[in-house]
């Protein structure tokens, strides 16, 4: 079989795909940090502790791991076939007017989200893995501390806030653009499909983007 | 009307354009784009200068050889419309128009505003066609297809191949012209026994031919002129994922 762009965007979809059911995982997870300070740590790192020793969720992480690397390299891919196909440049361009600017942008607003995703890696995944934590009373590691701690920073508040900001604009074309590549062209579920992915990206990106905000304004110790 | 043009001009396919600017007084609001452009050609010819050369043909809308960039925007300012039914209405006196030719690796530029469009009939080629044993035209209603059918069908094959949709994607993407030839043969009963070869060649074809892929931005449904909507594109999609799945 020839490999198409077409293929290239379909490892794309399904990918995208895993990553935005990943993304409600992982926001439900994180919901527990919004509740009251000492059943939060207590829960917060009971759970963190379940996800690390599981199998399902080791195969699941590696999946996991597989779809971000996949998604940025094919994204990369056909970018560059893009940039091979356009002849040259427009000197007046007003193209912009007949479409949304985050449907042209995903590949600057997914570049956004890998530095993010590289710096949430190093300074939770890598640290809860590798780096010497505190235990809790029960002993878990202690990654609640760490967590709240590192939302004491304003400039890391903020930082974590734009890159939601960046995820959602992701989320808002790319819930859809993947319906589209799977195949869907029925006009009632196409609709269908634009309006929950309008509810899945505004859940997802302003559930995330509460919890930095709460920690910073109300856990302040 | 009195207006500046700044057209682009090319001498032929390896040389290097530029645009050059016009001034072009008396001109009717009534005048078709293209009339513009011939009342501003005579003057060159009364000059002894090279006429600026275009693509056209039917001047009615309907042959799509007359794809041009007008301000920025395939067809120029108004959705859904060719450069031969855009009228000088759309524009204001005085004002300066930057007209373009449709631009894309697979679309090289021949002079001027003339454009190769040859990759598209590569495209249709490569498997935009019913293969039958041609003899006696068939019984027309030996075949009964439902009225809403051969309308959603017609839809697609409203295609005219214009570009418009290449010129206005930022990946110069065929995805729109590929998905209405594949949508308009994929609904009909004659057509859906090759669909899935038909399907696989023709995305091929569209790749080798340099075409960028879809992002989906829809911009194309905006700027064709016969409004061919995107969702033949999930269509195209759909016949795809199924015949790497299902063809044997
Ligand atoms: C949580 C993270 C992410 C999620 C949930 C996600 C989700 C998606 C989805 C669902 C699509 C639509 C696929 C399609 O059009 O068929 C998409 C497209 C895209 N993604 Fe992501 N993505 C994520 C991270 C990234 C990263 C890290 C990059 C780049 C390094 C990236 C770059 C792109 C690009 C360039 C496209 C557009 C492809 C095109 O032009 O059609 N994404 N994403
Ligand atoms: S799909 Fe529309 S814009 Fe594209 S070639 Fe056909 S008529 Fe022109
Ligand atoms: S000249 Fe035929 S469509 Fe414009």
């Amino acid at each position: 079989m020839k490999q198409t762009t077409l293929i290239y965007k379909l490892i794309m979809a399904l990918t995208g795909l895993f990553l935005c059911f990943f993304l409600i995982i992982h926001l439900l997870g994180n919901l527990q940090l919004l509740s009251p300070p000492e059943l939060a740590r207590e829960q917060f790192n009971w759970y963190s502790h379940l996800l690390s020793g599981n199998i399902v969720i080791k195969i699941i992480s590696y999946v996991l791991y597989l779809s971000i690397i996949a998604h940025a390299v094919y994204a990369l891919i056909i970018t560059r076939v893009n940039a091979k196909a356009q002849g040259s440049k427009y000197i007046y361009d007003k193209r912009s007017e007949v479409s949304s600017w985050n449907s042209r942008n995903m590949g600057i607003l997914g570049t956004i989200i890998l530095i993010f995703l590289i710096i949430h890696f190093k300074d939770y995944w890598y640290i809860y893995k590798f780096g010497n934590l505190p235990l809790d009373a029960d002993g878990n590691k202690d990654l609640y501390t760490i967590v709240i701690t590192s939302f004491q920073q304003a400039w890391y508040v903020i930082l974590y806030e734009l890159s939601f900001i960046a995820l959602g604009f992701h989320l808002l074309h790319g819930f859809f653009s993947a319906a589209r590549t799977l195949g869907l062209y029925h006009l009632r579920y196409a609709q269908a499909i634009r309006i929950v992915g309008w509810i899945y990206s505004l859940a997802i990106t302003l559930g995330f983007m509460l919890i930095p905000i709460y920690i910073y304004f109300n856990l302040n110790s | 009307m009195k207006l500046k043009l700044k057209i682009w001009r090319q001498e032929n396919r390896e040389a290097k354009g530029n645009m050059i600017s016009y001034d072009v007084e008396g001109i009717s609001e009534h005048m078709s784009f293209l009339e513009m452009l011939d009342l501003l050609n005579e003057r060159l010819i009364t000059k002894g200068e090279r006429v600026i050369e275009f693509d056209h043909d039917c001047r009615e809308g309907i042959c799509g050889a007359c794809g041009m960039m007008i301000n920025g925007r395939a067809h120029g300012p108004l959705s859904g419309t060719t450069t031969c039914q855009l009228h000088m209405r759309s524009f204001k006196d005085g004002e300066t128009l930057y007209i373009e030719p449709f631009r894309a690796a697979a679309f090289p530029v021949l002079r001027d505003l003339k454009i190769d469009r040859t990759a598209f009939d590569h495209v249709i080629q490569s498997g935009g066609y019913v293969s039958a044993s041609t003899g006696q035209a068939p019984e027309s209603n030996s075949i009964l297809i439902p009225h809403d059918i051969t309308e959603a069908a017609f839809d697609a094959a409203a295609c005219i191949g214009c570009g418009a949709c290449v010129a206005t994607c930022k990946n110069s993407s065929a995805a729109l012209f590929t998905s209405a030839k594949i949508s308009h043969l994929v609904l009909l009963p004659q057509g859906k026994t090759e669909s899935a070869d038909r399907v696989i060649q023709m995305v091929n074809q569209m790749d080798e031919e340099g075409f960028g892929h879809c992002s989906n931005t829809d911009a194309c449904e905006v700027e064709c002129p016969q409004e061919i909507s995107t969702l033949h594109i999930g269509r195209m999609n759909y016949e795809y994922n199924k015949a790497l799945l299902l063809r044997k």
